[in-house]
């Protein structure tokens, strides 16, 4: 039977709209506050931390989450007794609770990097620092993101 | 690679002096996906070090939380002249150096 008008159209349209219906995958690809802790206590160990020392800045509101200016810095007199070993910082939402670790020397003078950072939503971003005598300072910082970055879709 | 050093040319002995460094990646985090779906495997630098005169001073591990053309900036004091290497290593093998004089009087 040769197919009329009707019935072609009536069939592109079904097609059309089966088409048009958007396929929806939902993708957990959070890190949790308990990823953060796993995260921290990896680095830290059993040891205690304190708050205080540690000084985080980063931009409280950001729009693009893409690059995001952030400095650390640790209040050491950075001598040879006493100085910053390392400076670790992590992230609450992220696909994974790591940005960065950073080892300093005794020689390195003053306790600060800068770096740029990727955050994929509004989280708080935690730097903690290892001092010459093993003990842990930390800060934390709550960002606000607009513009998350990281899993978009590439084009 | 092109990377871009910033380092004083002359500098006190004792002085505290900044380095900052950035070079061009395009640290792929490996969690995107094309519009199709796929995903796009990580490339990532994963470390950087900073020797001064062979002795290391600065060693940072990156992860995909690093923005793209990862900065760096971070101090030391100035002891004697010579030379700053610096190295990032990443995925596929990625190596990249670089070098910067200095003089301390």
């Amino acid at each position: 039977m040769p197919t009329t008008r009707r019935q072609f159209l009536s069939l592109a349209g079904g097609v059309t709209i089966a088409g048009t219906i958007p396929i929806v995958t939902v993708r957990t690809l959070q890190a949790t506050p308990a990823m953060l802790n796993t995260a921290i206590r990896n680095i830290v160990g059993e040891a205690q931390i304190r708050t205080g020392k540690v000084k985080l800045d980063i931009p409280p509101l950001v729009e693009n989450g893409n690059t995001v200016p952030m400095t650390v810095s640790v209040a050491s007199p950075m001598t040879a007794n006493d100085y910053v070993k390392s400076i670790h910082v992590f992230n609450e939402k992220n696909p994974q609770p790591n940005i960065g670790n950073f080892y300093l020397t005794a020689s390195s003078g003053r306790a600060q990097v800068s770096t740029r950072v990727r955050l994929a939503d509004t989280q708080k971003v935690v730097a903690v620092a290892r001092l010459s005598d093993d003990t842990f300072w930390q800060v934390t910082a709550e960002i606000v993101v607009t513009l998350a970055a990281c899993t978009e879709e590439m084009n | 690679m092109a990377a871009l050093i910033n380092v004083p040319a002359k500098a006190r002995r004792g002085d505290i002096i900044e380095i900052r460094t950035l070079t061009s990646h395009i640290m792929e985090t490996g969690f995107r996906h094309t519009a199709d779906g796929a995903l796009v495997p990580r490339d990532i630098i994963t470390s950087f070090t900073c020797r001064y005169n062979g002795a290391e001073i600065f060693r940072a591990d990156l992860f995909p939380a690093i923005a793209a053309n990862p900065y760096l900036s971070f101090f030391t004091v100035a002891k004697e002249s010579g030379k700053f290497e610096f190295a990032w290593i990443g995925d596929n093998g990625y190596t990249s150096t670089a070098s910067a004089p200095i003089t301390v009087e």
